[in-house]
Order: structure tokens, then C-alpha cells, then sequence
């Protein structure tokens, strides 16, 4: 027949070669993305980074009104000693009008408000049976990283008199709450916990 | 090649008909350096040599310092100042290679805005401009990659700011964060790599320079006038254009002797003048210089970034619109990114049919404050965020958003442009009239 003379897209054989097509295109994808993401993937985090999860630091040499940095999986953690002044200005806050109303705490619910108690509490919780060295709503840990870009704020400055963010001008307040500023969160308090009077641990252990 | 008509090579000796039928090199070789250029172009023309000539001279200068520098944190500062001190002649070739990028960005700049003047990006040389303005991003890069390196206190603080920037995309910024980082904080996984990226992005640079060129050689040099080479006949484009050799060489060879003494001169007597003291501090994580600031090149754009806070109306409602979801901080992220994104839309949103800004009387002065608008820019990111400053980057930034997306497709339409010259040729003679005497032989 003449039919057999034209192109072989142009009959119905025509779908098996796109068939063959498609397989082969989705074949070809499938490998080029088996073969990418082993390179893509071994560009995260190593095994040797990933179990750095915490820490102990002591405490012993706080005094109040002196902040210490700890370094925590290569981050800078906050740790201050708060004065009755710090934590009165701190707790003479509305919740509400704060540009974060969360705590922004591993040691809470997600849901939890940024009041300045929300804000310290955790660093009490864990242990039981010893005596705090440090006053009610003395001791303070958070984040050393401004939540905008990542830069290390100043202490003891800032319109608040909390943290002031060189970088970009955020200032947080004595409780680490974002209070103006180009920052969306208040810095964040990681999992901490006294294991003894006063050594700190940060981060869960592994 | 498709182009301006011109002779194109004839090989002629048997050696050179063999070699021409299995790689046909030389005529294009041939062809790239006889190029037919039209004979009006003036100075701002000199900016493309110029770039060329810095990313081999980056390149050289940058295979003989990796030669001496460990990507460790814990070296990674000492064996800088190994260079300095006791690799022979190490502090000349690394401070040739710091200004150099200090170079780069003067002539990539030049060369941009005179693209913006002239019209370059218009039909029908949108590809150039679009691969260029792709070439300004991986120069960004290997810039930011490259001061990474030193680990001093701005390296590393720098680094936390600009990765941070990833980390700002709703959802899975922080996911690409850490991949980017290797970790959840900057550290030796990240310089590692970005010595490996560092090495690289130039290589891809030289790559895309060969295409960027292949570009406009198709479509030929855009010049002053704005006005087309006449591709009637030969005889016709012959009248328009001169090759590229020797004329334009020896000019641009000029030109790049002026700078490079400028160069020399800056790298001689004031090497640190444009880097910051800060750098030379090791890297300490604990702690964020009192005033961090980006390299120079990078100032305008780092304006934008910062003008864009929690408390500007516009912000605002993107907020509310997108439920909170593009926040102040995405929202500068973007506006940096789209500020370099509307560059590259330029072809597209000037609707004007004449190129040269040189025909433009309205343009001419919309294009005059846009450069005022970019070294104030500049000179606003390296102001600390406080008091007047941010208010200033805001209506800097508002301007540049402007021009591209209001001033341009409007001006198109409510400007009335002068006469333009009917071609090249006529345009060269009303500027270099035939004397009437014999030149010197």
C-alpha cells in the first residue's frame, strides 16, 4: 500500500515511538538525578558536624551583670547573668505589642508567648533536687545570632539595653525579644538545661 | 557567520589548506580579530578589554596564590600572611590580586552603564546583555567567594551575612542554608568549598566570556549613534566600520595602559586602601566587627537590602498579603536579587525605539540621576543603619526600581527624540570633518 511509503510518525505504529521516546527521556532524567544528588547531597552537613549535639559549660565564674558567649555547634550562645534591673525592664513588657509575640524556645511549645518568664524558665526545668544558684529569672540563654542575617549582636546596648545588632540596627531588649529593627524573631533560646548547680548543658544529648 | 559582510579568510598555502579542511581555526581566528567595527566608537568602548584583561590577569595572579594557601580554619589565616611575608614577591602578587577584583568591578560597572546609555541591550542585543548581566552575578560570586578566603573577622562575618541571605527564602531557606554551609553555622566545611567554587567560577566566567562575544560579534558593536552598520554590501558596511585590528586594539591597548597606571599605582602606595582593617583580625566566631560592611562593588546592592525594613508601608502589606509568609527580611533579600533581575529586563521594558541616549533629551537626564542614585547608593551601604540613612537607602532603592519599571516603559512613549544621523559614516564625518592637507608620511 502507498500508505507504507510515508513516514512512519504519520501511522499508528507513530505511538510506540513515542513511547520508546518518553521512556528513554524519563530513563535519562531518572539517572542524571541518581548520578546528581549523591554530589548535591554530599554538600550537607558530615557526620563528624552533625554530632557535635551538646555541651556542658560551668557557670561557677558568672557574675551577676556579665554576659559569657559559649560556642555551640560552632555557634555563639549567650549567656547573662541578669540584674533585678535587666529582668524588671524585661517583665515590664506587653506581650502583645511585641513585633514577636513567641517565645521562639526549644524548651517550649511552639505556641508559647514571649514573656520574659517563657523567655528564661527553661534553664530551671531540667534538673531537680539541687538548689539555683542564680535568682529567679537571673540567668538567660539564647542565640548569639541575630535572627536577620546571622551576625553576632553586642551586648549590654541597643535602645533597649539588651542586644543591638551591629549589621543592620536591630535592637533586642533584656530578654532577647526582637524590639525594633530589620530581625523577624527574637533570638532563639536553645534546648538548655542546669545538669548541676551550676554547669549549663545546651543541646539534647545525641 | 552571519554579521556585517567583510572579507573572511582565504587559506593559501598548501599547509594552510590542509590544516583549514580538518580545523578551520584560523579563519576564525581570522575573523574574531578582523571583525568589522564601526569607526565611531569612543571611550566607554575600552571596558570590555578591559574586563578581559583583568579575569586573566585574576586567574594568573589566583593559580600562584593557591599555590601557597590551605583552605583550614586554622591555617587558612596564617598562610595569608605566610604570602605576605615569606613567599618571594607573595604581598605583590596578593595585592594585585585584591585590587585586581577592585578593578574588575570599575570596569564592569563602566561597561554596564554605558550599555544603559547607549542602548546596548536593545534589539537586537538582548542576549549579550542578558548573558552579561548573568556574568556581573557569577563575578558577585567569585568576588564574595574570594574574600571569604583570608578567614579574617569581615570573611567570616561576611560569609554569616550573605549565607543568611538563603536562609531568609520562607520554608526551606534554612534547609539551604545549612547545604550551602555544610553545617548549621559557617565554618570549615564552607570555606573548604568555597576555595573549590573560588578556583572555578572564573574558568566559567572565561567560558561564557567566549559566548557574551560570540554574541555581539553576531550582531555587531552597538556605538555612539545607536545607529546600524550598513549591511547592504561590503563596500557599504566598509564605509561604516574599521576591523577590529589594528584600530580598536591599539586604542584599547591605550586606554589600558592609562588605567593600569592608575592600577599600579593604587596597588604600590595604598594596597589596602579599599579592603578593611577588620579582615585582618583572625575570624572569631564569638564576636561581629562593630561595623561590618562588604567590599566596596558590593555597597549599592547591600543598600537595597537594608532599606527594606519591618516598618515601610510596602513591606508592610506584602506581609499581610502573602500571610506573613514574605517577611521584611525575604522581602530585602528579593529586592537585592530583583534589582540586578530588572537589568536584565531592560531590552523589554524600554520602549523607545531610538538606542542612543545620545537622541534621548529626557532620557539623558532620567539616566544621569540613576547614576547618582547608584553612588549614593554606595556611599549610603557603608553608613551604619541608623538615623537618616536608612530613609536615604529607601528612596535610593525606590529609584532604582523606578527607573527600570516606570521611567523607561513611559519615556518610550511621552518622549520626543532628536534626529539621528542616517548612518555611521555620516555621523564620523560631522565629528572628524577631512582635512584638507596630506598626513605625514
Amino acid at each position: 500500500m502507498e500508505m507504507h511509503l510515508v513516514s512512519h510518525a504519520d501511522d499508528h505504529q507513530g505511538t510506540r515511538r513515542d513511547f520508546i521516546y518518553y521512556a528513554t527521556a524519563g530513563a535519562g532524567a531518572v539517572a542524571t538525578g541518581a548520578a546528581v544528588w549523591p554530589l548535591v547531597n554530599s554538600m550537607n552537613p558530615s557526620k563528624d558536624v552533625l554530632a557535635l549535639a551538646s555541651i556542658r559549660r560551668d557557670l561557677s565564674d558568672l557574675q551577676e551583670g556579665m554576659q559569657i558567649v559559649v560556642l555551640w555547634q560552632g555557634k555563639p550562645v549567650f549567656v547573662r547573668f541578669r540584674t533585678p534591673d535587666e529582668i524588671a525592664a524585661a517583665q515590664d513588657v506587653d506581650v502583645d505589642s511585641l513585633p514577636d509575640p513567641l517565645a521562639n524556645s526549644d524548651n517550649l511549645g511552639d505556641e508559647a508567648a514571649a514573656t520574659d518568664e517563657n523567655r528564661t524558665v527553661s534553664v530551671f526545668d531540667g534538673g531537680e533536687g539541687f538548689e539555683p544558684t542564680f535568682p529567679a529569672g537571673a540567668l538567660y540563654v539564647s542565640s548569639g545570632l541575630c535572627t536577620h542575617l546571622g551576625c553576632v549582636p553586642v551586648g549590654e546596648s541597643g535602645d533597649f539595653g539588651g542586644w543591638f545588632c551591629p549589621c543592620h540596627g536591630s535592637h533586642y531588649d533584656t530578654a532577647g525579644r526582637i524590639r525594633r529593627g530589620p530581625a523577624p524573631r527574637n533570638l532563639p533560646i536553645p534546648y538548655a538545661v542546669l545538669v548541676e548547680d551550676t554547669v549549663i548543658q545546651l543541646g539534647e544529648e545525641a | 557567520m552571519a554579521g556585517i559582510p567583510h572579507d573572511h579568510y582565504e587559506p593559501k598555502t598548501d599547509g594552510q589548506k590542509w590544516l583549514n579542511k580538518r580545523l578551520p581555526i584560523a579563519g576564525l581566528l581570522y575573523d574574531t580579530l578582523f571583525i568589522p567595527t564601526p569607526k565611531n566608537l569612543n571611550w566607554m568602548w575600552i571596558w570590555g578589554i578591559v574586563l578581559v584583561f583583568t579575569l586573566v590577569l585574576q586567574i594568573a595572579t589566583g593559580l600562584f596564590l593557591a599555590m601557597h594557601y590551605v583552605a583550614d580554619t586554622e591555617l587558612a589565616f596564617s598562610r595569608i600572611e605566610h604570602i605576605m611575608r615569606n613567599v618571594n614577591g607573595g604581598a605583590m602578587i596578593r595585592y594585585v590580586h585584591m585590587n585586581g577584583a577592585s578593578l574588575f568591578f570599575v570596569a564592569v560597572y563602566m561597561h554596564i552603564f554605558r550599555g544603559l546609555y547607549y542602548g546596548s541591550y536593545k534589539a537586537p542585543r538582548e542576549v549579550t546583555w542578558i548573558i552579561g548581566v548573568l556574568m556581573f552575578v557569577l563575578m558577585m560570586g567569585a568576588g564574595f567567594m574570594g574574600y571569604v578566603l583570608p578567614w579574617g573577622q569581615m570573611s567570616f562575618h561576611g560569609t554569616a551575612v550573605i549565607t543568611g541571605l538563603f536562609g531568609a527564602i520562607p520554608f526551606v531557606g534554612e534547609a539551604i542554608q545549612t547545604w550551602l554551609l555544610g553545617a548549621s553555622a559557617v565554618g570549615q566545611p564552607a570555606l573548604n568549598r568555597f576555595f573549590a567554587l573560588h578556583y572555578l567560577l572564573p574558568f566559567i566566567l572565561l567560558g561564557i566570556t567566549m559566548v557574551h562575544v560570540w554574541a555581539f560579534h553576531t550582531t555587531g558593536n552597538n556605538n555612539p549613534t545607536g545607529v546600524e552598520v550598513r549591511r547592504t554590501s561590503k563596500e557599504d558596511a566598509a564605509k561604516d566600520t574599521l576591523p577590529f585590528w589594528p584600530y580598536f586594539v591599539i586604542k584599547d591597548l591605550l586606554a589600558l595602559v592609562v588605567i593600569l597606571i592608575v592600577f599600579t599605582a593604587v596597588v604600590g602606595f595604598m594596597p589596602n586602601y579599599l579592603g578593611h582593617p577588620d579582615n585582618y583580625i583572625p575570624a572569631n566566631p564569638a564576636a561581629t566587627p562593630a561595623h561590618i560592611v562588604p567590599e566596596w562593588y558590593f555597597l549599592p546592592f547591600y543598600a537595597i537590602l537594608r532599606a527594606f525594613t519591618a516598618d515601610v508601608w510596602l513591606v508592610m502589606l506584602v506581609d499581610w498579603v502573602t500571610f506573613g509568609i514574605v517577611d521584611a527580611k525575604f522581602f530585602g533579600v528579593v529586592a537585592m536579587f530583583g534589582a540586578i533581575a530588572v537589568m536584565a529586563l531592560a531590552p523589554w521594558l524600554d520602549t523607545s525605539s531610538v538606542r542612543s541616549g545620545r537622541y534621548r533629551p529626557m532620557f539623558k537626564w532620567w539616566f544621569a540621576l540613576l547614576v547618582i542614585d547608584f553612588i549614593v547608593l554606595m556611599w549610603v551601604g557603608a553608613r551604619p543603619a541608623e538615623g537618616i540613612y536608612p530613609y536615604i537607602s529607601l528612596i535610593g532603592a525606590a529609584y532604582w526600581f523606578a527607573y527600570f519599571l516606570v521611567v523607561l516603559p513611559l519615556l518610550g512613549v511621552i518622549e520626543k527624540p532628536l534626529a539621528q544621523p542616517a548612518t555611521i559614516e555620516e555621523d564620523f564625518a560631522a565629528h572628524y570633518p577631512k582635512s584638507t592637507g596630506t598626513p605625514a608620511e
